[in-house]
C-alpha cells in the first residue's frame, strides 16, 4: 500500500464478502426449494428469497467497484484520496441502505420492478452514496497524474451512476416501462460495468505482467469500443417481445453477435499480456482469478449469450432455463471473478503481507468455477427441455417443471460446492495464520 | 500495426463511435417510446384500473416467482398470456371472477408443488389487477410466446 488513503478499500471488501455470502446462501435455499417446494413457503416464500439473492448479488458488485476504485486511484493518480472521511461516510450509507433493504424485504416491503425492488429510500441512499463516490474519486484524479486506466474506470462508474436515474423512472404503460427498465439493466452489465472490468483488468494486468503501460492502454480502448459499440444497440435483444417495433429483432440479434467481440478480446488480452510480461509475480492466486474472470466471462458472456440471443431462436427460448443458465455463468465470470482477483490482488498489499492462504485461495477458485459452470450446464439441459415441451409441444409451465425435478436437484448441488468455495474463499481472505512473515520478511521456498 | 493504431487513435476512435451509436440509439428509442404508445399497447385503454392492478403487481413483487412477457424469475408461470389461457381475455367480470378464485385458493399447501403465498386483496386491487394482466395480454409481442402455455 503506498498511499495511506488506500485502506478504505478494505472496508469496501469486507461488506462486499458479507453480502456475497447472504447472496450465495439465498441462492442456495432458493435453490433447495425449487426441489422441496414447501420449504418455508408461509414465512420466507420464494419470491422474497430470490430479491435477497439478486440484490445482495448487484450491491456486493458495485461495493467491490468501489473498493477497486478506492485502492486503484490514489495508485494510478500518484495521489491521496481526495477525502477517506467521505468514502467512509460513503460506506456507512451503502451499508445501511443494503442492511435496510435485507430487512424491507423479510418484512414485505419492496417494489416490484425485478432487481430495482429497493425501497425509495434506499434508492435514494445509492444515488447518494454514488454521487459522494464520483466526488471524492474525480477530485482525487484530477489533483494527480490521468491515465487510460483511471480514465475509462471513471467513465464507467459516471456512466452507471447517470443510468442509475432510470431506476426512479416507472411509466405507467408496462411496455414502455420495459423499455427504459432496460437502460438500468442492460447498460449496466452489458456497457457500462465492461468498462469497469476493462479498467479492472487492465491495472490487473499491468501490476502482474509488467507489460507496457502504452501497449495496455491502447488495447484497453480498443477492447471499451467494441464494448459499447456492440453493447448499445445490442439492447435491442431485450425490445424482441416487450411491445416495441419489430425492427428490433434485426438490430439486437446483429448488434448483440458482436458483443462477444469484448469478451473474446478481454480474454485473448489477458494471455496475451500473461506471456509477453516477463515478471514473475508472487501473487498466482491473482493471476489464476484474472484469467478465470476473462476466460469464463467470455464463455458465460459471450458464448452462452449468443447461444439464445438470435431472436429467430430467443422466440422459442426466451425466459427459460436458458436465461437461467446464462445469466448465473455471465455473472459469475464477469462480475463475480474481477471482483475476487482485485481483492486478491489488493488485500495482500492493504495489510501489509505477502501473498498469503494462495493454495486455499487458488483451491476456492476451482470449486467455485466448476460449481457454477456444473450449474449452468444443467441449467442449459433444463432450458432446453423445457423449450421443447414447453414453446414447441405447447405443454403446460407446471407440467413441463415437473419433468426437470433431476437436473434442479443437480443444480442444487452444484450451488452446494459454490457456498464451500465461496465460504474457503473468504476464510482465505480473512484470516491470516500468525506463523505467516509480515511483507517485508524473505518469502519461503514453495510459498 | 503499432504505427497506424496509436493510444490517442484508439481513444478517438472509441469516444467518437460511442457517441455515434449513442445517438442512434436514443432515435431508435424515441421512435420505439411512439410505436408503443399508438401502435402496440394502443388497442386497450390505459385506465386507472389497469394503473392500479399495475401498483398491486408491483407491491407483491409477482415478478420474482412470475414472469410477464418473459421477463422475471422462472419459478412460476407467464402471466403475460394467463387471461388468454384462461379463455377470459375479453371478458372482465370472468377475469375478475376466476383471478379472484385463484388467489383466495392460494397456497395450496399440497405437498410437493410450488407454493403461491396468500395475498389479501381487497375487491378494487383484485379488480385492478385482472385489468392489468387484460391489458398486458392485449399488447402486441410480435406473436410471442408461440404457444399458449406461456
Amino acid at each position: 500500500m503506498k498511499y495511506q488513503s488506500q485502506r478504505v478499500a478494505l472496508g469496501y471488501f469486507a461488506v462486499a464478502l458479507s453480502l456475497f455470502a447472504v447472496q450465495v446462501l439465498a441462492g442456495l435455499l432458493a435453490g433447495w426449494i425449487y426441489i422441496s417446494p414447501n420449504t418455508l413457503s408461509v414465512i420466507l416464500p420464494f419470491n422474497i428469497v430470490r430479491m435477497i439473492h439478486t440484490n445482495a448479488l448487484v450491491v456486493w458488485i458495485l461495493m467491490g467497484f468501489f473498493g477497486a476504485a478506492y485502492y486503484l486511484v490514489p495508485e494510478e493518480a500518484e495521489h491521496e484520496l481526495y477525502s477517506e472521511k467521505l468514502a467512509w461516510a460513503q460506506l456507512i450509507i451503502l451499508t445501511v441502505g443494503a442492511l435496510g433493504a435485507v430487512v424491507s424485504y423479510l418484512v414485505g416491503i419492496h417494489g416490484g420492478r425485478e432487481f430495482l425492488e429497493q425501497p425509495l429510500w434506499v434508492k435514494v441512499g445509492i444515488l447518494v452514496g454514488a454521487l459522494i463516490f464520483l466526488f471524492n474519486i474525480t477530485m482525487t484524479s484530477l489533483a494527480g497524474r490521468k491515465t487510460a486506466i483511471t480514465n475509462i474506470l471513471l467513465l464507467g462508474l459516471w456512466l452507471l451512476s447517470l443510468l442509475w436515474v432510470f431506476a426512479f423512472i416507472n411509466p405507467d404503460n408496462l411496455s414502455l416501462d420495459k423499455m427504459y427498465w432496460w437502460f438500468v439493466v442492460h447498460l449496466w452489465v452489458e456497457a457500462t460495468w465492461e468498462l469497469v472490468m476493462a479498467a479492472i483488468l487492465g491495472f490487473l494486468m499491468l501490476k502482474l505482467t509488467g507489460v507496457d503501460r502504452e501497449v495496455i492502454e491502447k488495447w484497453l480502448y480498443v477492447i471499451i469500443s467494441t464494448a459499447l459499440f456492440s453493447g448499445i444497440l445490442g439492447t435491442g435483444h431485450h425490445y424482441f417481445w416487450i411491445g416495441a417495433p419489430g425492427y428490433w429483432q434485426w438490430v439486437g440479434s446483429i448488434f448483440s453477435t458482436f458483443e462477444v467481440v469484448p469478451f473474446f478480446g478481454m480474454m485473448s488480452f489477458a494471455f496475451v499480456m500473461v506471456w509477453k510480461g516477463r515478471k514473475n509475480h508472487p501473487n498466482k492466486a491473482a493471476l489464476l482469478w484474472s484469467l478465470g474472470s476473462s476466460t469464463v466471462a467470455f464463455f458465460g458472456a459471450g458464448v452462452w449469450g449468443f447461444l439464445h440471443t438470435l431472436h429467430g431462436v430467443n422466440y422459442y427460448t426466451h425466459g427459460t432455463q436458458i436465461t437461467a443458465a446464462h445469466g448465473h455463468l455471465a455473472f459469475y465470470g464477469a462480475y463475480v471473478c474481477i471482483n475476487l482477483a482485485v481483492m486478491t490482488y489488493a488485500l495482500p498489499l492493504l495489510r501489509n503481507r505477502e501473498p498469503y492462504n494462495q493454495a486455499l485461495n487458488i483451491a476456492s477458485f476451482w470449486l467455485m468455477t466448476s460449481g457454477v459452470a456444473f450449474m449452468t450446464f444443467v441449467l442449459t439441459f433444463a432450458g432446453t427441455v423445457q423449450t421443447h415441451l414447453q414453446r414447441v409441444m405447447g405443454m403446460y409451465y407446471m407440467d413441463v417443471q415437473d419433468q426437470l425435478w433431476l437436473f434442479y436437484a443437480m443444480r442444487f448441488g452444484a450451488g452446494f460446492a459454490v457456498v464451500l468455495g465461496a465460504i474457503l474463499f473468504i476464510y482465505s481472505s480473512a484470516v491470516i495464520r500468525r506463523d505467516r512473515p509480515a511483507a517485508q520478511a524473505a518469502l519461503q521456498p514453495g510459498e | 500495426m503499432s504505427e497506424v493504431l496509436t493510444k490517442a487513435r484508439a481513444r478517438n476512435v472509441f469516444y467518437g463511435g460511442s457517441l455515434f451509436f449513442a445517438a442512434v440509439f436514443v432515435a431508435m428509442v424515441a421512435q420505439s417510446h411512439h410505436f408503443i404508445v399508438s401502435s402496440s399497447t394502443a388497442s386497450q385503454p390505459l385506465t386507472d384500473q389497469v394503473i392500479l392492478g399495475k401498483q398491486v403487481w408491483e407491491e407483491n413483487s409477482c415478478i420474482n416467482c412470475h414472469t410477464l412477457h418473459g421477463e422475471g424469475a422462472y419459478f412460476a408461470p407467464e402471466l403475460g398470456n394467463v387471461m388468454t389461457r384462461w379463455g377470459v381475455a375479453d371478458d372482465p367480470e370472468g377475469a375478475y371472477q376466476i383471478l379472484d378464485g385463484w388467489i383466495q385458493a392460494q397456497p395450496s399447501g399440497i405437498a410437493g408443488r410450488r407454493q403461491m403465498p396468500h395475498f389479501t386483496l381487497t375487491e378494487e386491487q383484485t379488480r385492478g389487477l385482472a385489468e392489468f394482466l387484460r391489458w398486458a395480454d392485449h399488447t402486441d409481442l410480435q406473436s410471442w410466446p408461440p404457444t399458449d402455455a406461456g
